[in-house]
């Protein structure tokens, strides 16, 4: 039994590292995603292309604009026109943002009349869009305060020192300067990790259907779940090098910190990789042709990175789906991810993170070894 | 109880793929140490006759008891006796000569002093000794489908099962093959063969012709000759394509059959049937080289015997 299964899991190590391109695609690829990710994924908000329309030409217009200039959020163009030159620069893609101050906006404050300022904002990417005008909405909400001040001031200079302000007094934990790479980093990891796996295993049962060894092992006295252990063994160390290498990026490169245990970080992601590998060879039992297993694949991972939580947060999906993420194994082993490495959390507090992974891999990997009959029906 | 001396006994097999009845109520006896043939065209059966023996498919309906194990009711137990061919042995390309062998003898649990011994033994005996660490995807098709034998033959079996193995194989290494075959059956390897090609069953010991599924007869390839009803008489002709539509419907010839620049024409009567064909064709004006009775080929008797089962 277990020469069967040490004959299985040295020959699937021969085919992996003989082949040029398989071998290639173990180490290259998944450092340019990490770090690809690691620097494109982020929710910041700079540089929004941005244009300004002043047709006030007061000293009041020019100093917000100055405000929104030297804040970073906004790279600004002066524009004059109206509302049609709006049109066009939005629909041409050349500013997502336009602000227009009406003639008159000075008078107005000067008169202690509420003045207007006009946002116009390309709404396709909502995040973008939300961000900045919570960008604006502060810049415009610094100015007022800045003004009244001015203004109590010089009429009552006594009273505006006794104006009470709540103060934000912000410390964000775990992740210091509010890091978008500290949060994407192991997330990917996760993601890799499940895109690589996924492709070795999908293909490694079909494959030996194609050029008819799978027929030839069927005659010999194998048994299912030998022939599942063969093929699971050696993709489940292949993954933890895969995880050794993209961790290292994430903490050397990305100066991701490692907080938690390596053996708790470890076990989860012996877990998850399981029931990836189960999922993946349950698939290649299901598939015909390599084609088939590819596509299916495919369907699989695409929704389980959206709600795994790698980007979107759980919270803000629909009941519905929130209840679909419990099928998830990435759901689970991201959490495990940013709780070993940015929180140093223990295992009495991930523990159900645990069993989900645990009862994900037993699942796939039994119905995995079910589906492997030794028929050609 | 099994009996030990039939390596094979199948009686009533049945096997469906709606719409079609792959095998149908197929019967025969395979004795031990025998080359058994099955003979027939393209989706004859012979196929899924072999998956069945293997273990590798379940019939409907029908037993099959193989080296004394019932493959019906267990079909684990008889892997450990016997070895399957398919049409194209499951060779990993990637690995070399003797990884590939060492994997199939650890699937059967052979011990490396044994699999080392036979390995060497195998692999000279078809002049492959030296090709041991070459990839397996390098070797050509005749060579593949020796390595394949030998992966095959590698936990010594009591039973081969070959799926067409000389498919697409040089008659050389046709040749090589089946004497390596006639050297197995000499040390009591009972081989079931599968063969589209008429001149290899000839070279069986026994044969039996299958058609859609069911056996037309089956016996030893010159038994069978004998048994066909009539005669059969080749009229050699650089037109014989032409002359098929004159004589496929004279009288007393039950069918025509063309091979190569000759006709072979199933009649009652030869020495009645020869000189009235001759006639015929001086009469048309039709040439021809020579008219003469012949010993019928396999080819012979299975078209006869299919035309036989399905008259037009």
């Amino acid at each position: 039994m277990l020469a069967r299964i040490w004959q299985f899991v040295v020959k699937e190590f021969f085919q992996v590292w003989r082949d040029p391109r398989t071998r290639f695609s173990l180490i290259v690829p998944p450092i340019i995603q990490i770090i690809v990710f690691g620097y494109a994924a982020t929710f910041d908000v700079h540089n929004v292309p941005t244009a300004v329309f002043d047709q006030d030409h007061s000293q009041e217009s020019r100093e917000l604009i100055s405000r929104f200039a030297s804040s970073g959020y906004f790279k600004i163009t002066q524009e004059s026109g109206n509302g049609a030159r709006i049109n066009d620069l939005i629909d041409r893609g050349r500013i997502t943002l336009a602000i227009r101050i009406l003639p008159g906006f000075a008078e107005e404050i000067r008169k202690r009349e509420d003045a207007s300022l006009q946002v116009v904002l390309d709404g396709t990417d909502s995040n973008t869009a939300l961000i900045a005008l919570g960008y604006i909405n502060q810049i415009t909400q610094r100015y007022q305060q800045d003004y009244q001040r001015d203004y109590l001031n010089r009429i009552a200079p006594l009273a505006s020192q006794r104006v009470p302000q709540v103060m934000l007094d912000e410390r964000p934990w775990f992740n210091k300067n509010l890091e978008d790479k500290l949060f994407f980093v192991p997330g990917t990891i996760g993601s890799v990790l499940m895109v690589m796996v996924m492709t070795l295993t999908a293909f490694s049962i079909v494959r030996e259907h194609e050029i008819g060894t799978l027929e030839q092992i069927m005659v010999t006295p194998i048994r299912p779940l030998e022939f599942i252990l063969g093929k699971t063994i050696p993709y489940l160390m292949i993954a933890l090098f895969e995880l050794l290498i993209i961790s290292l990026v994430g903490v050397m490169w990305f100066e991701v910190p490692l907080r938690g245990s390596i053996a708790l970080l470890l076990a989860g992601s012996l877990l998850f990789i399981a029931g990836v590998l189960g999922i993946g060879l349950l698939i290649s039992t299901l598939s015909n042709t390599q084609q088939q297993a590819m596509v299916v694949s495919f369907f699989f991972v695409q929704p389980a990175i959206t709600l795994s939580g790698f980007g979107f947060p759980i919270s803000s999906m629909p009941p519905v789906l929130q209840w679909l993420t419990y099928l998830d194994p990435l759901r689970y082993y991201l959490v495990v991810l940013r709780a070993t490495f940015l929180k140093g959390l223990d295992f009495d507090l991930l523990w159900p993170q645990f069993v989900g992974m645990a009862v994900f891999a037993l699942l796939t990997l039994s119905a995995a070894a079910a589906r492997f009959r030794k028929t050609l029906d | 109880m099994p009996d030990e001396s039939w390596a094979v006994v199948v009686e009533g097999l049945v096997k469906d793929f709606p719409p079609v009845r792959a095998v149908d109520h197929l019967s025969f006896r395979v004795s031990a140490g025998e080359i058994f043939g099955l003979v027939g065209p393209d989706g004859a059966g012979k196929t899924t006759t072999m998956r069945v023996l293997a273990g590798v498919m379940a019939p409907d309906e029908g037993s099959a008891v193989v080296c004394g194990c019932d493959v019906v009711r267990d079909p684990e137990a008889v892997k450990q006796h016997i070895s399957y061919m398919p049409q194209r042995f499951g060779l990993y390309e990637d690995l070399t000569v003797s990884e590939n062998i060492r994997f199939y003898a650890d699937l059967f649990g052979i011990s490396r002093r044994q699999r080392e011994q036979a390995a060497a033994r195998l692999l000279a005996a078809c002049g492959m000794s030296e090709f041991s660490g070459r990839l397996a995807g390098k070797l050509s098709g005749g060579m593949k489908q020796k390595l394949g034998l030998v992966c095959a033959l590698i936990h010594t079996p009591r039973l081969l099962l070959l799926d067409e193995p000389t498919n697409g194989v040089d008659p050389l290494s046709r040749r090589e093959f089946w004497a390596m075959l006639y050297e197995l059956a000499a040390q009591g390897v009972t081989i079931v063969n599968s063969t589209a090609y008429l001149d290899e069953a000839e070279r069986c010991h026994r044969v039996a012709l299958m058609h859609r599924g069911r056996l037309l007869f089956c016996d030893q390839p010159q038994r069978l000759k004998q048994r066909l009803p009539g005669a059969v008489i080749a009229v050699v002709s650089p037109i014989a394509a032409r002359l098929r539509e004159e004589l496929a419907h004279a009288d007393g010839v039950h069918s025509v059959l063309l091979i190569g620049d000759a006709l072979h024409l199933f009649v009652d009567d030869a020495a009645r049937r020869i000189p009235q064909i001759s006639r015929a064709l001086d009469a048309k004006g039709l040439f021809y080289d020579e008219v003469v009775r012949i010993t019928p080929t396999i080819e012979d008797l299975f078209v006869n015997a299919v035309t036989a089962q399905e008259p037009h």
